[in-house]
C-alpha cells in the first residue's frame, strides 16, 4: 500500500470544502497534480496545495492507497466523500461530512467529526475514535432513503438524530447518543452505548439495540417479552434485554428496539 | 446580427420541407429570402430544424417554488457554479429559474409555456418567467375552478364569462386557457373530488361537462390562437380512460374559430389506463388513440414517463393528495382562494414496478398509434412523467424499434404482457420529430412566426450534428439520444445562443400575453359583478389583482379584436 502524506498548513477559521481529499481522486495523479486539486472555502476557489502539504508516493489505484492527514483539520469538510476503495486516516479531528456517500473502503478519524458524517454511506467502513456530532449516518435534508450500507463505529458519543431515515448497514456508538436516535428508521442495526428520548420514533424497520440506559421510552412501543443474550443480524449481546416493537404510530411498523433490563 | 445556415438538411414541416440541402438566411431577428455580408454557418451534413416549442411544462410559479422548497434532496444531485456567462445553478427534477433556460436552449428548444399559473399567483409566475433566459414565453391561465366562471357559465352567461376571460388574461399576463380536474379543485375545498363528467360541484351545482363545454364555447367566441388547454378528471386513476373518450366528446358542438383543434387534451399518458385495480392495471392508449384519430376537434400530448426520480406538480389537489397516500412519501397542498389547489409530492418510476412500466409503454404506444403526428406532441408533462430535458432519450424511443424492445427486457413484464407496445415496429423519422417537438406546438399554440423557417418567421434554429444520410436512427439510438441533448447551434431570435451544446451568450426572451377587447358596455357589467365580489371573498384588492408590464421580460401582448361579443 502506498501512502500520501497531507500536513496541514495554517487553515482557514470557517469551511474549507475539500471533496477533493478521496482515494479515487487521488489515485494515479502526480504530487504536483493533488497539490492542484481545487478547494472551496467562503465564496473563494483554492487549491489543496494552499493548505496542505503533500508528500509521500501515489498509487495507481485506488485499492492500494492510503491517505494520512497529519494533524487536526477542525476546518475541513467532505473529507472521502463517495469513496470507493482505499484508506483514509486522519491523525486529528475533521469537521462535518465525513465519508458522506461512501461506497467502499475505510477511514479512520483518530479525534472527533462534524455533523452529518457517514452521511448516506452505501459501503465501507467509518470508525471514529472520538466523538461524532449530530446526525451521524443520515440521510440528506429532505431525502427519505438514508444510508444503505458500511459500518459505523463510533468509540465515543454522538449527537441527534444518529442513523436517521437508516435504510441498511450498522452503526455503532459505544456512549451516549441525544434524542431522536434512529428516527424514521426503515431497515439495518443502530447499536448505542445509553439512549435519551425519543430513540425510535417513526421508525418501520431494522433493529435498535440500546445496551445502558434509556431516558424514555414512546408511548407507541409494546413490549414483547424479554430476552437473553440475544443474537441480532449476527451481532451477539450479552445480558437481558426487554424487547419492544414499534413505532405503532405508523402504519405496518415492524421496527424492534431491544433495551438492556437494569 | 447577420446569418446564413449553409447547406443543413432542413425539416420544416409546415412547409413541407423534408430533409432537403437549403440555406437558411437571418437577419434582424428574422427568416430572410436572401441576406448580404452574413456570418456563415457551415451546416452541411447536419440537420437544421426551427427552435423547438414547449407547449406544456411547469416551469414557474407557486407550486414549481413549492416543489423545490421540499426538495432540497433534489437540488444536491446537480449543483453548477457560476461562469463568465451564466450563473451558479442547481435542481435535478425541479431546476432553477436559470437553469430552465439554459437547459431548454442546449436541447434546441426557444419557446416555453409554463403549464399552469393561478392568476392570483400570475405575479409570481412572472417574476419567476423573468428569470428564465433563453426562452419565449407564455402561461396557460388557469380557469376550470374559478368561481366567476362556474357563476356565469352556469347561469348560462356566456358573454359574461368570455368577457371574464378576456379581462383574466389580460390582467394575469396569460396566453391561454387551461382547464385543470374542471370541478376537482372546488369540490376539494370540501375534502371531495368529482369523479366523473356528471359529478355536480358543491354549491355550484355545475358539472365538469358544462365547465368544459362553456369554456371551449368561450375560447371560440374570443377566437384565442390556442384552443383550451385540459387536465381531465380522473387523472392517474386505474380505469380512467372512460372518462377521457367521454371528454373528448363534449366538445364536439363547438367549431373552431381558428385552423386548428377545439381541445389539446393534455398529459394523455396520464388518462389511458384500463383495468380495474392497481393489480389489473392495463393500457388502454390503443383506444384513446383510436378516439384521437376519428376526431379532427382533438389533439393530444403525451405526458410521457421517463423511469427514475421525480417531482410530480399539478393544479389537481386531491389527486397529489391520493398519490402521496399511495406512496407515503411527503406532501404538500396549496390554497389558491377563489380559484384552484394545486399539489406537490415527489414520485419514483421504478423500472421493477408493473405499474411504472405499463405507464412508460402507454406514453410511446400513444405516440405510435396515432396516425398524424400534428395530433400528438411530445411533452413529459415536466417534472411530472420526467424532467423535459429527458426528451432526446423519447425521441430516439420513437425513433427506434430497437431501442423500445430493449428498455423492454429491463423493465417489468407488466409492459409486454398489459399493452401494445410490443406488437408496434412503426418507427419516427426525423420530420415527425420536427412535428412532435416544435411545428404542431406552434400550430396548436396559433403562434404563427414560430415553429417555421419561412420568410417572415422568428429566427428561432436549431442545428444538431446528424447527417440523415448516414445516420440510421433505428440502429444508432444512441447517437440520436446524444445529438438531441446538445445542439451543434441553438439561435435565438438571430443570435447564437448555443454552440457545441454550451451556452455562448445569454438572451432574454419575450413574455407573450392575450390583450382581448371585449364590447365596452359588457365590459361594464363584468367590472360591476367582480368589485363587488371582490370585496366580498378575495383576500386581495381588485386594484392590486392585475399584473403590470413591469413584471413581464419584453411584454408583447396579441391583440385580439372580440368586440362582437356583448
Amino acid at each position: 500500500m502506498q501512502e500520501v502524506v497531507l500536513t496541514p498548513k495554517e487553515q482557514p477559521s470557517y469551511g474549507l470544502i475539500a471533496e477533493c481529499i478521496s482515494c479515487d481522486v487521488f489515485a494515479g495523479k502526480s504530487i504536483e497534480e493533488i497539490e492542484a486539486l481545487p478547494v472551496y472555502y467562503g465564496n473563494k476557489q483554492g487549491k489543496l496545495g494552499d493548505f496542505f502539504d503533500v508528500s509521500g508516493e501515489v498509487a495507481s489505484s485506488a485499492e492500494e492507497m492510503r491517505i494520512v492527514i497529519a494533524g487536526d483539520v477542525t476546518k475541513t469538510r467532505w473529507i472521502g466523500r463517495e469513496m470507493s476503495a482505499g484508506e483514509i486516516v486522519v491523525k486529528g479531528s475533521a469537521e462535518m461530512y465525513v465519508g458522506a456517500w461512501m461506497r467502499g473502503g475505510r477511514i479512520v478519524v483518530e479525534g472527533d467529526v462534524g455533523a452529518f458524517s457517514g452521511m448516506l454511506m452505501r459501503g465501507g467502513e467509518l470508525r471514529v475514535e472520538g466523538n461524532a456530532g449530530d446526525y451521524l449516518g443520515c440521510s440528506y435534508r429532505g431525502e427519505w432513503r438514508g444510508m444503505s450500507g458500511g459500518t459505523i463505529i463510533v468509540e465515543g458519543n454522538a449527537g441527534m438524530e444518529v442513523g436517521q431515515n437508516l435504510n441498511g448497514g450498522r452503526i455503532f456508538v459505544k456512549g451516549s447518543v441525544e434524542s431522536f436516535a434512529g428516527v424514521r428508521m426503515k431497515k439495518g442495526l443502530l447499536v448505542v452505548g445509553s439512549a435519551t428520548d425519543r430513540v425510535g420514533a417513526q421508525m418501520t424497520g431494522g433493529t435498535i439495540v440500546v445496551l445502558g440506559s434509556i431516558l424514555r421510552l414512546l408511548p407507541s412501543f409494546d413490549f414483547a417479552g424479554e430476552v437473553e443474550n440475544p443474537e441480532i443480524d449476527g451481532e451477539s449481546f450479552e445480558g437481558v434485554f426487554k424487547k419492544y416493537t414499534g413505532d405503532h404510530a405508523e402504519r405496518n411498523a415492524k421496527g424492534v428496539l431491544y433495551v438492556r433490563k437494569e | 446580427m447577420k446569418l446564413i445556415l449553409k447547406n443543413g438538411f432542413v425539416y420544416d414541416p409546415l412547409n413541407g420541407i423534408n430533409g432537403e440541402k437549403m440555406d437558411i438566411c437571418i437577419e434582424d431577428g428574422k427568416i430572410v429570402e436572401d441576406v448580404k455580408d452574413a456570418k456563415v454557418i457551415d451546416c452541411s451534413g447536419k440537420v437544421v430544424m426551427p427552435g423547438g416549442v414547449e407547449i406544456h411544462s411547469h416551469i414557474a410559479g407557486g407550486k414549481v417554488n413549492v416543489g423545490r422548497l421540499m426538495r432540497p434532496e433534489d437540488h444536491i444531485k446537480n449543483v453548477m457554479p457560476k461562469t463568465r456567462l451564466t450563473r451558479a445553478v442547481n435542481g435535478y427534477s425541479t431546476p432553477s429559474t436559470f437553469l430552465t433556460g439554459y437547459l431548454y436552449a442546449k436541447l434546441g428548444y426557444t419557446t416555453a409555456f409554463t403549464a399552469a399559473m393561478p392568476p392570483l399567483m400570475a405575479r409570481h409566475t412572472h417574476e419567476e418567467l423573468h428569470d428564465i433566459p433563453m426562452l419565449d414565453k407564455g402561461a396557460l391561465t388557469l380557469m376550470g375552478n374559478n368561481w366567476f366562471v362556474m357563476r356565469y357559465l352556469k347561469r348560462g352567461d356566456v358573454e359574461l364569462a368570455a368577457a371574464f376571460v378576456a379581462w383574466l388574461l389580460k390582467a394575469a399576463k396569460g396566453y391561454a386557457i387551461k382547464v385543470v380536474n374542471p370541478g376537482g379543485g372546488e369540490a376539494w375545498g370540501w375534502g371531495r373530488d368529482v369523479r366523473s363528467l356528471d359529478d355536480p360541484v358543491p354549491h355550484f351545482d355545475i358539472t365538469p361537462r358544462e365547465i368544459i363545454s362553456g369554456l371551449a364555447k368561450v375560447n371560440e367566441m374570443l377566437s384565442l390562437p390556442h384552443s383550451i388547454h385540459l387536465h381531465a378528471n380522473n387523472l392517474g386513476r386505474v380505469g380512467n380512460y372512460v372518462t377521457t373518450l367521454e371528454t373528448m366528446e363534449v366538445p364536439n358542438g363547438t367549431k373552431p374559430a381558428r385552423e386548428r383543434q377545439v381541445v389539446q387534451l393534455t398529459h394523455a399518458q396520464f388518462h389511458s389506463y384500463g383495468g380495474d385495480s392497481w393489480r389489473t392495471f392495463a393500457s388502454e392508449a390503443e383506444s384513446i388513440a383510436k378516439a384521437v384519430n376519428n376526431n379532427e376537434n382533438v389533439i393530444i400530448d403525451i405526458g410521457q414517463v421517463v423511469f427514475g426520480d421525480t417531482t410530480t406538480m399539478t393544479a389537481d389537489g386531491p389527486m397529489e393528495y391520493y398519490l402521496s397516500s399511495l406512496t407515503g412519501l411527503k406532501w404538500a397542498n396549496k390554497n389558491i382562494e377563489l380559484e384552484t389547489s394545486p399539489g406537490v409530492t415527489p414520485f419514483v418510476y421504478s423500472k421493477r414496478s408493473p405499474v411504472s412500466a405499463v405507464q412508460w409503454a402507454v406514453g410511446l404506444e400513444l405516440a405510435l398509434h396515432i396516425k398524424d403526428p400534428f395530433k400528438v406532441l411530445l411533452t413529459t408533462d415536466h417534472p411530472n412523467g420526467a424532467p423535459f430535458f429527458k426528451y432526446p432519450t423519447i425521441i430516439a424511443w420513437l425513433m427506434s424499434a430497437r431501442y423500445r424492445e430493449e428498455t423492454m427486457k429491463e423493465v417489468h413484464g407488466a409492459a409486454q404482457k398489459n399493452t401494445t407496445l410490443a406488437t408496434i415496429d412503426r418507427e419516427y423519422d426525423f420530420y415527425e420529430i420536427a412535428v412532435i417537438t416544435r411545428a404542431g406546438q406552434a400550430k396548436s399554440l396559433g403562434l404563427a412566426e414560430k415553429g417555421h423557417l419561412g420568410v417572415g418567421a422568428d429566427a428561432d434554429v436549431a442545428v444538431y450534428d446528424l447527417n440523415p444520410e448516414e445516420v440510421d436512427p433505428s440502429r444508432d439510438y444512441k447517437l440520436i439520444e446524444e445529438k438531441f441533448a446538445r445542439t451543434s447551434y441553438t439561435i435565438k431570435g438571430g443570435e447564437i445562443v448555443v454552440k457545441d451544446g454550451e451556452i455562448v451568450k445569454v438572451v432574454d426572451g419575450r413574455t407573450l400575453y392575450i390583450d382581448a377587447k371585449v364590447d365596452e358596455g359588457l365590459e361594464r357589467e363584468l367590472m360591476r359583478d367582480i368589485d363587488y365580489y371582490f370585496k366580498r371573498f378575495y383576500s386581495v384588492n381588485l386594484a392590486n389583482y392585475p399584473v403590470q408590464e413591469v413584471y413581464l421580460t419584453n411584454p408583447t401582448p396579441v391583440q385580439i379584436d372580440a368586440s362582437n361579443v356583448r
